[in-house]
């Protein structure tokens, strides 16, 4: 499951390919849409939550709020069914994602980080990430990666800076999974589920910091 | 305590303390709490993104000391209850994820609950069932509010709240005035048992003939107890902290108990419940004591901690909840940073239960945004 960005998605993966997915786009209800996407997942592939063996999250970058969601969820589904819980980057599901659609490296991955920044990172090929994901304004990259085509919503929100734009746009967690599935088989080491904030927390109190009792 | 009393796994990150609280009935197993009270002290309030990451980094060891301090087994709850409103958005999100998850996974029935009546319903793990109606009044660095409770699971009615700041924050703002630091509550407290309470005739707010008797206002105490300490500091005089502490203090809990007092009397109620972080001050529980003894008034306050925001609370109105056949909430659940007192609880839909394969989408529309 991933819910970095205004995506949130769900993927059961038999280790082979995708049984069943769910993909919503919705920057504001991750907290809402994902537990019932879960549910709709699982029952399209005609199991239960215990069958699962693993779980597999995106870690980000992305807006903190809706990252937080699927990242205490797969957390506390971890827990309770004692299975372990793996993290991918987000960034990283995208580009295999775009792997999948045809598209040879190299290339950008670029999403929305808001504040008019973009979260990306550089990709030798769909699998192969190139240094760390970094929090930066378009313009600010634009000529680094000039000539580099760019994959993500980064790219649609900003074509002045990222004209060569491909597919997808969002993460799909059966991307994700797939990804996931590969490199475990391989015998890789995925890592722990830890957001990738990239930025600091706003260290300012609200004037108010505590909801009152409403009259 | 009977075994067929509901066994309740409750969670709380309203604010800033991860909290997860497992009761059997009116009877307090775990109150396991992760606070990041620590990292919010150089800012003199609460940061609501340190607050959330922390609930994130906290959740699940948070839950797993839980049970492993209550002796029980997951599979073995009746339910799972968690607060969903008020509070910091993101902060409350964090804990109501987790308890989706994890009612989900284990198949358990989920009660998203609300803050303020959690806080009066934890007073059973203290002293049995609540009489109903209940009094309460509730003080923190978030709520200050009079309540009134014929059934704590579904009838909760607001009587009177604070109109500008809550006692707490009064505290917190005093006790930086003074540079005493974050949080204000317990440094006051301390300062102020070596103070004079009648030192300075600091106001007592809405409490005019013509003033709604159960609202409060302690913005402008706040503002006369700044005013005064700024003054002794213009005229090169020394500020008398401790006199200041007892004094702003006696002033808060003057108004608090007079109120809450009035309120018992013309509501004909012979019980008032004090909760909330505030309840933890001495002066006020020795005041309410004094007056409700006084009133003919029998006073219930729940062991300090138990006043503090924790998951038990949670929980004991989450056992509630299952002991009275309340309607669960369903996995649609939203985090309502302004959830209103009158809902104890947030029921789901009829027709989507926790696991129902045919969901109808319909009714998520409709449903308010509480991100922003
Ligand atoms: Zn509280």
């Amino acid at each position: 499951m991933d819910t970095a960005t205004p995506a949130v998605t769900v993927a059961l993966h038999d280790g082979t390919s995708v049984i069943a997915s769910s993909g919503q786009v919705d920057a504001r209800r991750h907290g809402e849409l994902l537990l019932p996407a879960v549910d709709r997942v699982l029952a399209e592939a005609g199991t239960k939550l215990d069958a699962v063996t693993g779980v597999v999250v995106g870690v980000g970058p992305g807006p903190y709020t809706g990252l937080r969601v699927g990242l205490v969820t797969a957390a506390t589904f971890g827990s309770a069914l004692s299975v372990p819980v793996h993290g991918v980057c987000t960034l990283d599901g995208i580009a295999y994602a775009a792997g999948q659609d045809g598209l040879e490296g190299p290339f950008v991955v670029a999403t929305d980080a808001r504040r008019k920044e973009v979260y990306w990172a550089r990709y030798e090929n769909a699998r192969t990430r190139t240094g760390e994901p970094a929090v930066d304004r378009p313009a600010d990259i634009a000529e680094a990666v000039a000539g580099l085509p760019v994959v993500g919503a980064g790219a649609v929100l900003y074509p002045e800076s990222f004209p060569d734009r491909r597919g997808p746009e969002h993460v799909a967690a059966g991307a994700l999974a797939a990804l996931a599935a590969e490199r475990l088989a391989a015998g890789q080491e995925l890592p722990a589920p830890q957001p990738l904030y990239l930025r600091r927390p706003d260290a300012q109190v609200p004037k108010n910091y505590k909801v009152v009792t409403p009259k | 305590m009977a075994a067929d009393e509901p066994l309740v796994l409750g969670i709380e990150t309203s604010c800033d303390e991860t909290g997860v609280g497992i009761v059997r009935g009116t009877t307090l197993l775990a109150d396991a709490v992760a606070s990041s009270v620590d990292t919010h002290a150089r800012f003199g309030g609460v940061v609501p993104e340190i607050a959330s990451r922390a609930h994130l980094e906290a959740m699940v060891p948070t839950i797993e000391r839980a049970l492993k301090e209550a002796g029980v087994s997951a599979r073995d709850l009746d339910g799972i209850a968690v607060t969903s409103g008020p509070g910091l958005a993101g902060a409350l999100l964090v804990g109501v994820s987790a308890a989706k998850a994890y009612a989900y996974a284990l198949g358990k029935p989920l009660y998203g609950v609300n803050h303020l009546a959690s806080h009066i319903c934890v007073d059973q793990l203290e002293h049995g069932p609540l009489p109903e109606p209940t009094m309460a009044l509730l003080v923190s660095g978030g709520h200050s509010s009079l309540l009134l409770a014929p059934d704590i699971t579904a009838d909760v009615r607001p009587l009177g709240a604070t109109i500008d700041d809550a006692a707490g924050e009064a505290f917190d703002k005093i006790a930086r005035v003074l540079n005493l630091g974050f949080p204000g509550g317990p440094v006051i407290d301390r300062l102020a048992k070596e103070g004079d309470p009648k030192a300075i005739a600091f106001p007592r707010g809405l409490t005019g003939p013509r003033d709604a008797p159960y609202d409060f206002s302690f913005s402008g105490l706040k503002t006369s107890v700044a005013r005064w300490i700024e003054a002794k500091r213009a005229a090169g005089e020394e500020v008398p902290v401790r006199d200041v502490a007892a004094s702003f203090q006696e002033a808060v809990v003057d108004v608090l108990t007079r109120k809450a007092v009035r309120a018992c009397k013309d509501e004909g109620v012979d019980h008032l419940m004090i909760g909330g972080g505030v309840a933890a001050n001495s002066r006020l529980r020795a005041l309410a004591q004094e007056r409700c003894e006084r009133a003919g008034i029998r006073l219930r306050v729940p062991r300090p901690k138990l006043c503090t925001d924790n998951g038990a609370m949670v929980a004991a109105l989450g056992a509630e909840m299952v002991a009275r056949n309340r309607l669960p909430s369903d996995l649609e659940l939203s985090a309502d940073s302004s959830l209103p007192v009158t809902e104890p609880h947030v029921p789901g839909t009829a027709h989507a239960h926790a696991h129902s394969h045919d969901h109808d989408h319909v009714h998520e529309i409709s449903k308010d945004n509480l991100y922003s």
